[in-house]
């Protein structure tokens, strides 16, 4: 249900961009005004979700602790999986935001011959959000070509690498396969492990399919169904300088407004959805704290200093009305 | 707002990452590549015969997957012409058909590739011709 579903609305989704740009000839709406409202949404999105969840205290240290904590001096503590420095969060957050190390512990369970539990190593899931992760990331860097000028000198660098295998012309670049493969792997471990299937949501399986839209859009437009790049260029200085040429609109290809429209789609959707775990993962308490419940003091924000009222001043309150209640007071 | 200091570093940082194109670019003039179809050898064409092997939209975006299949067709099949859509025939060579007409590399290969960052590797086999520095 989730599955066509969030398949359909990407289909609607390329077609609004089809029927726009082909048949309304909103060349205009789709190459300039859409991806202005889109990054703008991103931004300020991403700046409203961070700043509300800042909003919630964080009274007490809640890292899940992986190891040994730090204690006695003659007991090794371990300083990256139960941290309690800041060096150790930081080393902490690193490997976790670059490398996944949290998902790389994935383990699965199972029973087997009757009431047995085994439990296994499960990295695919691991293996696979890597993939996904660093390719898209290689992927938005690569695009730097079409974001500055002189480009950049990492541009060449990267694209030199990531086609190093000198297929056809132009270079099949790597990164394109590897991203197009990990999403499909995500999405083919949602369809087929039973458990996975069953907690899935549209929320899932929407990104899955955009992003899937927006490589394979990318990817087609590279090596299949040709657009000018050097328009495709003009048009992006433009937008960044503030001047867009609308003149260069018309030449390109409908690949490229239905390519940028998903992208459009993929930012502004952005702030609202489980992908704002970008900023998100950095905000979590159970990563980004440091285990030092019992060295440090932590002072619950919300209800310190403790307002509280004595017996004494509650006495001074209402003596008049004990009295006269005939209830006995400690001071006359 | 708690740890403000830290979340107000931390969306500085994501601002400054996002809005990087938008500053990095801010009071540059960036001139749109231009590429010269002025040379000798086009102009002794008359007006309405100058074009190339293809349509132009089509060599706009396609001349390197057309160039590609040239050199398959030369160096793996020793096959010389190529026939365009319109039915005449071509000698297939980089040099010999492609650069006699555009024998101004600087002003028509590079005005281009320098602009989107492509960096082709016709050159690795064929022979750069020499152009005067102007």
């Amino acid at each position: 249900m989730g599955t066509l579903f969030s398949f359909f609305v990407v289909i609607i989704l390329v077609l609004i961009a089809w029927v726009g740009v082909k048949a309304a000839n909103l060349h205009f709406l789709f190459g300039i005004i859409i991806p202005y409202i889109a990054i703008l949404t991103f931004i300020v999105g991403i700046i409203y979700r961070v700043v509300r969840w800042s909003r919630s205290p964080v009274p007490f240290r809640i890292p899940t602790t992986c190891g040994q904590q730090k204690s006695l001096p003659w007991i090794k503590d371990s300083k990256l999986d139960n941290p309690s420095t800041t060096l150790g969060v930081i080393g902490r957050m690193a490997l976790e935001v670059l490398l996944f190390r949290s998902l790389f512990r994935n383990a699965k369970f199972e029973l087997r011959e009757g009431a047995k539990l085994v439990y296994g190593s499960a990295k695919w899931l691991w293996l696979a959000g890597l993939a996904l992760h660093w390719s898209f990331f290689v992927i938005i860097l690569r695009h730097f070509r079409l974001f500055t000028e002189p480009v950049l000198f990492f541009v060449p660098l990267l694209e030199s690498i990531d086609g190093f295998l000198q297929i056809g012309v132009p270079l099949l670049f790597v990164s394109g396969i590897v991203l197009l493969l990990a999403v499909t792997y995500l999405f083919l471990r949602r369809i087929f492990i039973p458990e996975v299937r069953y907690i899935s949501l549209a929320s899932d399986y929407f990104p899955l399919f955009l992003i899937f839209g927006i490589a394979s859009s990318g990817i087609l437009m590279r090596y299949f169904f040709k657009v000018p790049v050097v328009d495709v260029k003009v048009l992006t200085m433009g937008l960044i300088s503030f001047n867009p040429d609308p003149k260069v609109l018309e030449g390109i290809g409908i690949l490229f407004y239905i390519h940028l429209f998903l992208i459009c789609t993929l930012f502004a959707y952005f702030p609202f959805s489980k992908l704002v775990h970008m900023a998100g993962v950095f905000l979590s308490p159970t990563r980004n704290l440091a285990n030092n419940n019992r060295m440090k003091r932590h002072i619950n924000p919300w209800n310190y200093p403790v307002k509280v009222h004595t017996y004494e001043a509650y006495e001074d309150e209402f003596r008049k009305f004990m009295k006269d209640a005939g209830i006995p007071v400690e001071k006359e | 707002m708690y740890n403000s200091r830290n979340i107000i570093i931390g969306l500085i940082i994501f601002a400054a990452f996002v809005t990087f194109p938008f500053y990095n670019n801010f009071g540059k003039a960036v001139t749109k590549p231009d590429p010269k179809l002025d040379t000798p050898e086009i102009q002794k064409f008359p007006e309405n015969e100058r074009r190339c092997v293809e349509p132009k939209e089509f060599m706009k975006a396609g001349h390197m997957q057309l160039l590609n299949g040239w050199r398959d067709s030369v160096v793996r099949y020793g096959n010389r012409i190529y026939v365009n859509d319109a039915g005449k025939e071509f000698e297939i060579s980089l040099q010999n058909t492609c650069m006699k007409c555009h024998s101004n590399k600087k002003k028509f290969c590079d005005e281009c590739h320098n602009y989107a960052a492509v960096k082709p590797y016709c050159w690795k086999c064929h022979i750069e011709p020499k152009e005067k520095e102007t």
